[in-house]
């Protein structure tokens, strides 16, 4: 049996405060290798809450998750460091691009902390770059970029490391109807050419156009469409 | 439910396994920590300025004592510390001021004295020729003088010859090398001419510097038997010096007194010029303190400055933290970029400070005609205590980003 790209097991995550939000309300979700999918819920639901904790950016307050079959609820800082380093890619709706940085340097830098050497980095930064479309603009910087190119490149730099999943907060929150548009095709594309992909928005519209679609109200989870299980 | 929970223990110990830690190589870190810095360059350079003054003024400060006590010590050794100057005083009996003109032939006698020679300071001016009168003097003296000045004082002929037995009984003159550049006068072969009190002197040599004497470079030398026959004049000793065996010294001093006038000994003051220059030397050192102290200071403004940039750049680029989280980028790589940045940004300060701190040394001592001295410590000294002060101030700064949680760094601002 292979294991889930990444399963999260009652996961609840409670902020402490008077009262205490609930951000997350016992949480289980299975994604397996290969899938695309969707969290859509409105503001304040518990989504980047929840793709913190999947990313292992934050600690859940219980249960517990997989990556790639690792338990990694228990596990340090620097194990942690290393799972994120090389099972996971982020792409964040404010892009977080280094803006000294060419779009090739932004991409490479998904490579940073693996340890390869600068020329591997660069050399399958450059593959991906031309994966997503943007072989032509290596060298640009990202205030040399449009909106939807920015976005394309943390695309790029998500999957450099060749992760088990990638976790895309809100990816088309700061784009153009077109840009947004042209990211969807892109993330589509790369499920068919086998990643898998977890998409978090707040619009339907997005959720609808994915293979698979999980609602989120309030910290709990509910399935809508194409649940594996 | 406790079904879903469980995963096999054996497949998670194995992918584990298969995975290797997150790993920021050296380069690396040089490279990102350079990259935080040539982002902000104006910002860098002005943080960098401070290590730079600290440093610079610390080593042009070490270079400058220790090229001035290079300079000084060779002094020392030129003049030696085994010379002593004879001079009249008052005393306290209200004495005439006068040394008997025999203390030289009697003081030639002492044992542990090596050579000894008096001067004779003349009132009648030195002059290029007759047509120039006599207020045109250029701050010239004429002086009778021993035929064993030269060798007492370790002067030098630079052109011609000093006065010897037989030259000094004739109106012959040898120059100071001051009295010869204001005379006009570079060479003696063609026998040139000046006049003393109206009298005129053949020119017969030119000497090189005095070591630490500069009125003898002022004067023009006559013999003492042309003094007396030329301007019937008394020759009460000016100044004596006494080259003694360095070992001696002390008990050739006690005895110098009574030697020159037993009358009244009190009459006579003895001095040793190397205690000059020795009292210099030690006053320089309390100034290098001074200045060494500032130095401090400004090393001290220049850490806090750069701590103050690392808290700043910290809190500015908390998504470049929260970002280099997600990447995988551990605490303590996240730690050492800033510390690291920190170090560059101080030793570029610090790199900067010594090689200005080295070209004020190496101008002044120039302009001074010293031999440029840079101890070794003072460059090593530099770095080091840049780069110390770059950790102490990149530690705080560099320990909150690293502790900067992934969540709160990566919130937009
Ligand atoms: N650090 C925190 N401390 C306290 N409460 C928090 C913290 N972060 C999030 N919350 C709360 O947790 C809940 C879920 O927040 P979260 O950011 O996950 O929502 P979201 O679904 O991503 O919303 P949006 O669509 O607006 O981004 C909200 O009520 C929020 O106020
Ligand atoms: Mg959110």
């Amino acid at each position: 049996m292979r294991h889930a790209a990444l399963e999260l097991i009652d996961v609840s995550k409670v902020y402490p405060g008077s009262p205490p939000v609930h951000a997350l309300d016992h949480v289980s979700l299975r994604v397996e290798h290969g899938e695309l999918l969707a969290i859509v819920g409105p503001s304040g639901s518990g989504k980047s809450t929840m793709l913190h904790v999947m990313g292992t950016l934050d600690r859940p307050t219980e249960g517990s998750l997989h990556i790639d079959g690792i338990e990694v609820s228990r596990l340090g800082d620097r194990k942690l460091s290393a799972v994120r380093s090389q099972r996971i890619g982020f792409v964040f709706q404010q892009f977080f691009l280094l803006q000294g940085a060419s779009a090739l340097d932004n991409v490479a830098n998904g490579l940073l902390y693996s340890g390869t050497s600068k020329r591997t980095r660069r050399r399958r930064a450059a593959e991906q770059l031309d994966r997503v479309g943007l072989g032509h603009r290596l060298h640009h910087l990202p205030n040399e970029l449009s909106g939807g190119e920015r976005q394309r490149v943390a695309v790029a730099r998500a999957l450099v490391n060749d992760p088990s999943i990638v976790l895309a907060d809100e990816p088309t929150g700061n784009l153009d109807s077109r840009s947004s548009a042209a990211v969807m095709d892109l993330l589509h594309t790369l499920h068919q050419e086998g990643s898998t992909i977890l998409v978090i928005t707040h619009e339907h519209a997005i959720a609808e156009s994915l293979p698979r679609q999980v609602e989120m109200i309030d910290g709990r989870l509910v399935e809508l469409v194409g649940a594996s299980q | 439910m406790t079904a879903t929970v469980e995963t096999p223990a054996p497949i998670e110990a194995a992918s584990s396994a298969r995975m290797g830690p997150s790993r920021l190589r050296p380069s690396d870190i040089i490279t990102v920590a350079t990259d935080g810095l040539r982002q902000r360059k104006v910002r860098t350079a002005l943080s960098a300025l401070g290590i730079t003054i600290g440093i610079a003024a610390m080593v042009a400060v070490l270079g400058l004592s220790e090229s001035s006590r290079a300079d000084l010590s060779n002094q020392i050794e030129q003049l030696g510390t085994n010379l002593l100057t004879v001079e009249p005083s008052g005393g306290f009996g209200g004495g005439d001021g006068v040394l008997p003109e025999e203390s030289v032939a009697k003081l030639g006698r002492i044992g542990p004295i090596e050579v000894v020679a008096d001067i004779v300071t003349l009132d009648q001016a030195p002059l290029r020729n007759d047509i120039m009168s006599s207020n045109e003097t250029k701050g010239l003296t004429a002086i009778a003088a021993d035929v064993d000045l030269v060798a007492t004082l370790r002067g030098s002929v630079a052109s011609g010859a000093w006065l010897d037995e037989t030259t000094s009984q004739t109106p012959t003159v040898v120059l100071g090398s001051i009295a010869a550049e204001r005379l006009a006068i570079t060479s003696v072969t063609d026998g040139p001419m000046i006049t003393i009190g109206g009298q005129w002197f053949t020119v017969i040599g030119i000497l090189g510097d005095f070591p630490l004497a500069e009125n003898l470079d002022r004067a023009v030398f006559i013999g003492k038997g042309a003094a007396v026959s030329v301007f019937d004049v008394e020759l009460n000793p000016s100044v004596i010096y006494v080259r003694t065996d360095p070992d001696q010294l002390d008990a050739v001093r006690g005895v110098i007194s009574p030697t020159v006038d037993p009358q009244s000994p009190d009459e006579v003051s003895i001095s040793r010029p190397s205690d000059v220059l020795e009292a210099q030397e030690a006053a320089d050192s309390a100034f290098t303190s001074l200045f060494l102290g500032l130095g401090a200071v400004a090393l001290l403004v220049g850490g806090i400055g750069i701590a103050n940039v690392m808290v700043i750049a910290v809190i500015e680029r908390r998504n470049e933290i929260g970002l280099r989280r997600a990447l995988g980028a551990t605490r303590a790589h996240i730690r050492r970029q800033f510390l690291v940045e920190a170090l560059l940004l101080s030793s570029l300060g610090g790199a900067a400070g010594v090689s200005l701190g080295a070209g004020v040394t190496a101008f002044y001592a120039g302009v001074e005609g010293w031999e440029v001295v840079i101890p070794p410590i003072a460059i090593i000294g530099g770095l080091v205590a840049a780069l110390a002060i770059g950790a102490i101030a990149g530690l705080y700064p560099a320990m909150r980003a690293a502790r900067l949680a992934p969540t709160e760094a990566l919130r937009s601002a």
